[in-house]
């Protein structure tokens, strides 16, 4: 099945032609696309009909782990070493939250950047073959990956979709 | 707004260039004043802490309110960067990136000034949950050990938020730059290329981040307030000081940001993008956590009179009339009176004005935290222990080597990254179409 593939790269200089692009090579079959784009844009990700990130999971187990380990870390080192201060109770829930609740968003902001992290496969010190530094500036990318028998079709429709440039991304 | 893509990069980017014999000159005078506050302190850790003024009963002085005058100034970046991003006000866009590094760099000053207060500063660490000798941990019920958690943590959330928002127009920087420059940004940008995924899970990873931060920064100056509500000192010990102190906080900050973007508008040539809209929304929020204090301090004062306890009325009888009236009354005007100036119109559109007020609400709001801690515990219950505290020259050296710490972070912030959102502004203007723009 380990059939060779090649990535396609079509250029593109206005977003209204672009999604356009997008949802044709999706009619065609191409699923495995990648898009550059400056901005995020909501045309893009309809044309594409991705599905939700699941960074939110990682959000809210962080902020679970955190709230737990806010709870523990109050509650089991007054327990450790019991000394009433104040004549406040050993275990004194109320002021406890408050830790409780620091380190539930504390967990929770570093949860959430570790799944961003680990979902977009950064950091990563060298560049995707096919990024052209326009993409952050005013251009948008289709990339195609397609079997080398292919490249001359997916070419064809690139251009003809209004690719500005169309070229061979290295694999 | 019609500008191209291509345009804002040009013109954002612009800021970037390298700087003039002005901003050398600036940044030498900073770096004087800068060293001069160290010298301070080193002096102070050299010869004890009674080189400051602070001693019996005046035990928390300059330090601990420009503490809270710093922590206060933070909010506001991220009322902008996170609570405005939640409720889509999207002229926040083009001041945000400035307004978080304020965050960020407040947050970096406040946190020296519980160590400068130290008498033997080594032992910071005490404060941080580890066991120590004989297995003694810190104590939880403690309200500064609070502190350390609510600023620890805000710390740490705003400079992973700030960074985040960073990163796409760090790949722009690196994308337009060469040699030496495009590895140190291209390492900093991590490898970001905007693509769908990219931007997918950023997108989401940035909403959540936000969601996050705004609970928090509304617990962090609850908190810091609770250093002073959870004890029993009059002038205190009051339930109103948590939202007093939130709406003081982000007063004072947003006082601050316009005190920064106008200069910086100015001087980077920013006016298409900073325009008077976004000035004059700052004026409007001014307007109404302006109100938001006035109403505090008037119950704060209702209720010292209403309440029938004597220590009560005595503490705000003496924070007007005694010791530290000047202070008071600068505060009430600045804080509370001048800042309606801005329900007109013109006033709100008027540079000079805005800047002015600006910085006379950061006096204010500094007076503010001096009268409060400086005059309710130099005039507690006894009288037999009353006294009065003035800050010694160290106090007033370091308070100036810590303005000029927050504005040096400042300075290299100015040069080294985009002040503005590239990303964020280009969210702003209509993509290029071919069948013409459609927004």
């Amino acid at each position: 099945m380990n059939r060779e593939t090649v990535q396609i790269l079509g250029i593109f200089a206005h977003l209204d032609i672009f999604t356009q692009a997008i949802r044709e090579m999706r009619r065609l079959g191409y699923n495995n696309l990648t898009v550059f784009s400056p901005v995020p844009r909501h045309e893009i990700e309809e044309a594409l009909e991705g599905e939700k990130s699941p960074v939110r999971l990682f959000t809210l187990s962080g902020g679970i782990l955190g709230g737990l380990t806010g709870l523990i870390l109050t509650i089991a080192t007054s327990l450790h070493y019991p000394m009433i201060t104040g004549g406040k109770p050993i275990v004194s829930i109320v002021p406890f939250l408050v830790i409780v609740f620091e380190l539930t968003i504390l967990f929770g902001a570093l949860a959430t950047i570790l799944g961003m992290l680990i979902n977009i496969r950064l950091p990563r010190l060298r560049l995707r073959p096919g990024y052209d530094p326009r993409f952050s500036e005013d251009r948008f990318g289709l990339g195609v990956r397609c079997a080398g028998d292919e490249v001359q079709r997916v070419q064809d429709f690139l251009r003809r979709a209004g690719a500005e440039e169309v070229r061979h991304a290295g694999d | 707004m019609e500008l191209s893509y291509r345009q804002i990069n040009r013109d954002l980017l612009r800021t970037m260039e390298p700087a003039g014999r002005l901003y050398y000159a600036v940044l030498g005078v900073d770096l004087v004043i800068l060293l001069w506050g160290i010298f301070a302190w080193v002096y102070q850790i050299k010869t004890g802490i009674g080189v400051t003024n602070l001693n019996n009963p005046v035990g928390w002085g300059v330090y601990i309110a420009t503490f809270v005058f710093w922590i206060g100034i933070a909010h506001s970046g991220t009322l902008i960067s996170a609570i405005l991003f939640l409720f889509r006000c999207h002229w926040r866009n083009p001041i945000y990136r400035t307004a978080e590094a304020m965050t960020v760099f407040a947050l970096l000053t406040a946190g020296l000034y519980p160590i400068i207060h130290l008498g033997r500063p080594w032992l910071f660490y005490w404060l941080f949950p580890y066991p120590q000798e004989g297995h003694l941990w810190i104590n939880f019920r403690s309200p500064l050990v609070w502190d350390v958690f609510a600023v620890g943590t805000y710390l740490i959330v705003s400079c992973v938020f700030f960074f985040t928002g960073l990163v796409p127009d760090l790949a722009v920087v690196r994308d337009q730059a060469d040699g030496w420059r495009k590895k140190i940004y291209g390492f900093l940008a991590q490898g970001w290329q905007g693509t769908d995924r990219q931007w997918r899970h950023y997108g989401s990873a940035y909403l959540f981040l936000a969601a996050l931060a705004t609970p928090l920064v509304i617990s962090v100056h609850s908190i810091v307030s609770w250093d002073f509500a959870m004890s029993v000192v009059p002038g205190w010990h009051s339930t109103i000081f948590a939202p007093y102190f939130v709406a003081g906080a982000i007063h004072s900050g947003l006082a601050m940001v316009l005190t920064i973007l106008i200069p910086m508008r100015r001087i980077f040539r920013l006016e298409a993008y900073l325009t008077e809209m976004h000035l004059e929304n700052l004026a409007r929020l001014i307007i109404l956590t302006g109100t938001i204090m006035a109403y505090s301090y008037g119950t704060e004062m209702f209720i010292a009179w209403y309440s029938g306890n004597i220590y009560e009325r005595e503490t705000f009888i003496y924070r007007a009339m005694g010791d530290y009236t000047v202070a008071f009354w600068i505060m009430l005007l600045f804080n509370a009176v001048i800042p309606f100036l801005f329900v007109f119109g013109r006033i709100r559109r008027s540079i000079a004005w805005l800047f002015t007020i600006s910085i006379l609400i950061n006096i204010g709001m500094w007076a503010e935290r001096f009268v409060i801690i400086g005059a309710s515990l130099a005039h507690e219950y006894i009288p037999f222990a009353w006294g009065t505290y003035r800050p010694s020259w160290v106090e007033l050296s370091i308070l100036a080597g810590t303005l000029a710490w927050f504005f040096l972070w400042f300075l290299l912030f100015a040069k080294l990254l985009p002040v503005i959102s590239l990303t964020e502004v280009k969210e702003l203007v209509p993509p290029p179409m071919r069948g013409g723009s459609h927004e």
